[in-house]
């Protein structure tokens, strides 16, 4: 735990006793910047996965074009934009929301400090397993000494890697030769076009488990990322 | 901080994330447009920022060139507008000292230069071809444009057109291009002389080329711009 502020909740009796009754405490886990950078990229990433299938949907393979052969047929109903054009539109709008709320978020990550609570080194590596066995496997609670268990820790630190990787999948597919060093460190264009899919489908992976974890054990962690604060925390 | 406060506090939290909605107007129909069209010029505006004039397109080794017969086709009317060879000529007009009618032979005495560069489709897709032709840019100091002129249209003899800015068109590797694979252009290629730009995507290389403007302002900007496509799409 690093500046975060704890408050005490009291409440006056109603017996005519002034004296204050602690019925609980309550960290302020998120700052403003935090949510909304959250929120928004939210947003942006769900428009940035449904414009980009489209645009994968105009050529639905990482092979030649002659002879085509489709990789997958994805469903027209799961992806935004409509047509070609469009969706470039939609993807040509949103990476710069996108962009933007993750170079704002890192940026106070870094400046405040924060990144600390979500910085996964070799010292979680051990509590990774015994979270997973907890979550999955029906093993003990192991017990909450931080804001963040190792399993968030390397999850979150896994997708914020993600999240620039596929800025750096995109602009490689964008500009494939104005960031000519891009693509080839991807292997050229024709192989950029391949780590920008795969690295969404990562993403996409990372979103699922997040749901269904905040749907499971998150009820408290969804409430602080809407209002900032969490209401007895369990360290 | 009592109970009641602590509501009224999470409340007033959680109103400061207004500002997300503020994405809801992607979502009204009448203003959907207009901010997708607006994403989109700043794309361009930004790759136009990107765009390194002297900053060269890889070149590939000939083994490495995808097979003639396995370069896609792509036209938006018909593979051969019927050109008749005899009569053609490239028509130059707008901010030029020569304004006039153009042969091929005019066009074939200026240095020819020829390479093995990357064709990027819109779709996704991507080959590797063969092309020969002269620079654009040694066409232009032949026809006396006005440096100082900021764009280059281009109209076809299948009524398609194109536009490009200045800076790509006086780059070194922009070919008015008579050859494919060390032959001349077929007629479904463009014959007899079509634009090759490494540095932009498929559509910008207009075929069947009759028209060639030099101008200030863009009046017509291009066939698939004009369908709601990126205009200065630069790789």
């Amino acid at each position: 735990m690093s500046s975060t502020v704890i408050e005490v909740i009291e409440k006056e009796k109603k017996t005519g006793d002034e004296t204050p009754v602690v019925v609980g405490r309550a960290v302020y886990e998120h700052p403003l910047v935090v949510r909304l950078c959250h929120w928004i990229n939210t947003v942006a990433l769900f428009v940035m996965a449904g414009s980009g299938l489209q645009i994968f949907r105009a050529f639905p393979s990482f092979g030649a074009k002659i002879p085509q052969k489709d990789l997958l047929h994805w469903p027209k109903a799961f992806a935004i934009g409509g047509w070609l054009g469009g969706a470039l539109q939609w993807h040509m709008t949103f990476m710069w929301i996108y962009m933007g709320t993750g170079v704002l978020y890192l940026a106070y990550q870094i400046f405040s400090g924060n990144y600390r609570q979500i910085l996964f080194t070799h010292r979680d590596a051990p509590g990774v397993w015994p979270m997973v066995r907890h979550y999955f496997f029906f093993g003990p609670k192991p017990p909450a000494r931080e804001a963040y268990n190792a399993l968030q820790k390397q999850a979150y630190a896994a997708v914020i890697v993600l999240g620039i990787l596929s800025v750096a999948t995109g602009f490689a597919v964008w500009k494939p030769i104005q960031f000519s060093w891009l693509a080839w460190m991807m292997g050229g264009f024709h192989y950029a076009r391949i780590w920008h899919f795969a690295v969404m489908w990562a993403m996409l992976a990372f979103v699922l488990g997040h749901l269904v974890m905040v749907i499971l054990h998150g009820w408290n962690n969804f409430v602080s990322m809407l209002t900032g604060w969490k209401k007895d925390p369990e360290y | 901080m009592d109970e009641k406060k602590f509501r009224q506090n999470s409340r007033r939290e959680l109103l400061k994330l207004t500002p997300v909605l503020a994405l809801g107007a992607f979502a009204i129909p009448s203003l959907q447009e207009g901010l997708l069209k607006r994403g989109l010029r700043f794309s361009d505006w930004m790759g136009a920022r990107l765009f390194r004039r002297g900053h060269l397109a890889t070149t590939f080794n000939n083994s490495e060139v995808t097979p003639f017969d396995k370069f896609p086709l792509n036209t938006y009317d018909v593979d051969d507008p019927g050109v008749i060879f005899e009569n053609w000529t490239l028509t130059v007009s707008g901010a030029v000292e020569k304004p006039g009618d153009y042969t091929l032979a005019q066009i074939q005495a200026l240095p020819r230069l020829t390479q093995n560069t990357r064709h990027v489709c819109v779709e996704g897709w991507d080959v590797i071809g063969n092309f020969g032709g002269a620079r654009l840019a040694d066409f232009l100091r032949m026809v006396g444009a006005d440096p100082a002129a900021r764009f280059i249209t281009v109209n076809c003899a299948d009524d398609y057109y194109e536009s490009l800015d200045m800076a790509t068109a006086m780059h070194p590797q922009t070919l008015l291009c008579y050859e494919m694979y060390e032959r001349p252009l077929t007629r479904e290629h463009g014959a007899p002389l079509r634009l090759q730009i490494p540095t932009k995507i498929g559509y910008k290389q207009a075929k069947y080329l009759t028209d060639l403007k030099v101008t200030h302002l863009l009046d017509r900007v291009g066939y698939w711009e004009d369908q709601g496509y990126s205009w200065f799409y630069g790789l």
